[in-house]
């Protein structure tokens, strides 16, 4: 099924708000650390604007997840980089969407296998509610509204923009 | 639900068991060696362990010995926190009569998830996995001389860390291809990568002229199989082979077919040398060769690791 493109959702608008967010609040030395794939590329692109030096690392989840029996291993698993000491480190953890906070639970527990980071921020683009877990966000580029039986994809064009789409949940 | 047309694969067509290269699907072998480079990461950090299999048991059941085999399975099995067993069980439960399925049954009581087998005859992890629990999952580590897919799976792995494009290689595979497991999953293995050209050499007695229906060219003369391949793979000479009637003697094998720097110099200058180990020096490799700079050996044995934690989790993923 094609997905719906989310016009209501503006994502380079909320990129912006997320900028803003992000500004005067992190840490000068934190280092950027995206979830695959969507934190990546916001982890990347926040790097860039925000003032101070961030290093930017990115993880993949897919070994801490909960749910490996339901759901299967992923097909694409991506390789972490972390290319900074994570002992010690000042790190905002990046995401496209908060939703359950599973991901983020699982990307937490990543981080401490490969030192004990002196803080762990959490910035996202997209906060959808519907949390699993107590877990919350400390920057955010905006609240919004799915569907229950749907997901928010982000996706990055030629020039580097960023879109959501409304896709169906797998399962 | 398993397929009816491959015992390997479920019906949504996802690996439920690995029982041989051959009959794996190009994308499920090209899935396991992208899942190994992320693991690959995993064993480089200082805490090598990852919590995915968490409360899963896998037994190792080993009727023919492997030291080295069993330990890269436990170490895989390990570092994906699972828990693991290891049962001598050539020593143990058969040799007091019990049958190869009753064994299975009772650790399947235990609740095993998973069983990784290593046998001498062909084709007993295929009936192991014929009549297991439809939850639990058969890993071959080695039958016979029919198969030994995770040694296949390393072997690319390496292979492709070197030289990403399989349609652009010759790989010479030199030794007892006749009764080796390593060669025929390997070959499997290249061929369906799309590898254009593969060749086997050794004497007639160990490399007969009808292995050519595997896909291979078939070469008695060292020196010409080597000429410009990209790839060689030196298999282990069995010392039972040495003193039967299939070679004169281990010195007169060195002579033919030893890989000397003399002789790897006419394969390409970036050439690579695999071995799948444990190697005798001076019979089928000489140690210049085998500790020289094109060697890869030592890294088949690192990647080896992360091949196997990837099939294991490919597969723990699978249940369902």
């Amino acid at each position: 099924m094609k997905p719906t493109l989310a016009t209501q959702l503006d994502a380079e608008a909320m990129f912006s708000a997320l900028v803003d967010a992000m500004r005067a609040a992190v840490p000068e030395q934190a280092a950027f650390v995206g979830v695959y794939s969507g934190g990546a590329w916001l982890a990347e692109r926040l790097a860039q604007v925000i003032p101070g030096h961030h290093p930017v690392g990115f993880v993949d989840v897919s070994f801490y997840r909960d749910d490996l029996s339901r759901a299967g291993l992923k097909a694409n698993v991506r390789t972490t980089q972390l290319p900074f000491p994570v002992e010690g480190a000042d790190i905002v953890l990046i995401d496209d969407v908060l939703f359950t906070g599973r991901s983020i639970r699982a990307a937490i527990n990543t981080l401490f296998d490969y030192g004990r980071p002196r803080s762990v921020q959490l910035a996202v683009l997209a906060d959808r509610g519907g949390r699993e877990l107590p877990i919350a966000a400390d920057h955010c580029g905006g609240d919004v509204t799915v569907p229950a039986d749907e997901m928010l994809e982000l996706t990055r064009d030629a020039a580097g923009h960023f879109q959501f789409h409304r896709v169906p949940r797998a399962r | 639900m398993l397929s009816k047309r491959n015992l390997q694969l479920d019906d949504r067509g996802e690996l439920h068991h690995l029982l041989a290269i051959e009959g794996l699907p190009k994308r499920i072998i090209e899935r396991i060696l992208d899942t190994a480079e992320s693991f690959v990461g995993v064993n480089e950090r200082e805490v090598k362990v990852v919590p995915l299999l968490r409360g899963k048991s896998i037994f190792n059941l080993f009727f023919e010995n492997s030291t080295r085999t069993r330990t890269t399975f436990e170490i895989a099995a390990k570092r994906l926190s699972a828990d693991v067993v290891s049962l001598d069980v050539a020593r143990s439960s058969t040799s007091k009569g019990e049958t190869i399925l009753d064994t299975v049954a009772n650790l399947t009581a235990m609740h095993a998830d998973m069983f990784v087998v290593r046998h001498s005859e062909s084709g007993a992890p295929w009936l192991i996995a014929q009549h297991a629990a439809p939850h639990v999952h058969v890993i071959n580590a080695g039958d016979g001389r029919h198969e030994h897919p995770t040694q296949g799976l390393l072997d690319v792995f390496t292979i492709r860390r070197h030289k990403p494009d399989f349609t652009r290689l010759t790989v010479a595979i030199v030794g007892d291809i006749l009764h080796s497991r390593v060669a025929r999953s390997q070959i499997h293995a290249l061929t369906t990568l799309g590898v254009p050209e593969i060749r086997l050499v050794g004497p007639r007695t160990l490399v007969p002229p009808e292995l050519a229906r595997l896909g291979a060219r078939i070469y008695t003369s060292l020196d010409e199989a080597l000429v410009g391949v990209d790839v060689i793979t030196m298999l282990r000479l069995q010392n039972e082979r040495m003193n039967g009637a299939l070679i004169p003697s281990a010195s007169e094998y060195f002579a033919c077919y030893g890989l000397t720097p003399k002789r790897l110099a006419l394969a390409k200058p970036d050439a690579i040398v695999l071995h799948p180990g444990p190697m005798n020096r001076g019979v089928e490799i000489d140690s210049a060769v085998a500790d020289g700079r094109q060697s890869v050996i030592l890294q088949q044995v690192t990647y080896g690791i992360a091949i196997r934690m990837a099939v294991m989790a490919m597969l723990a993923g699978a249940a369902r």
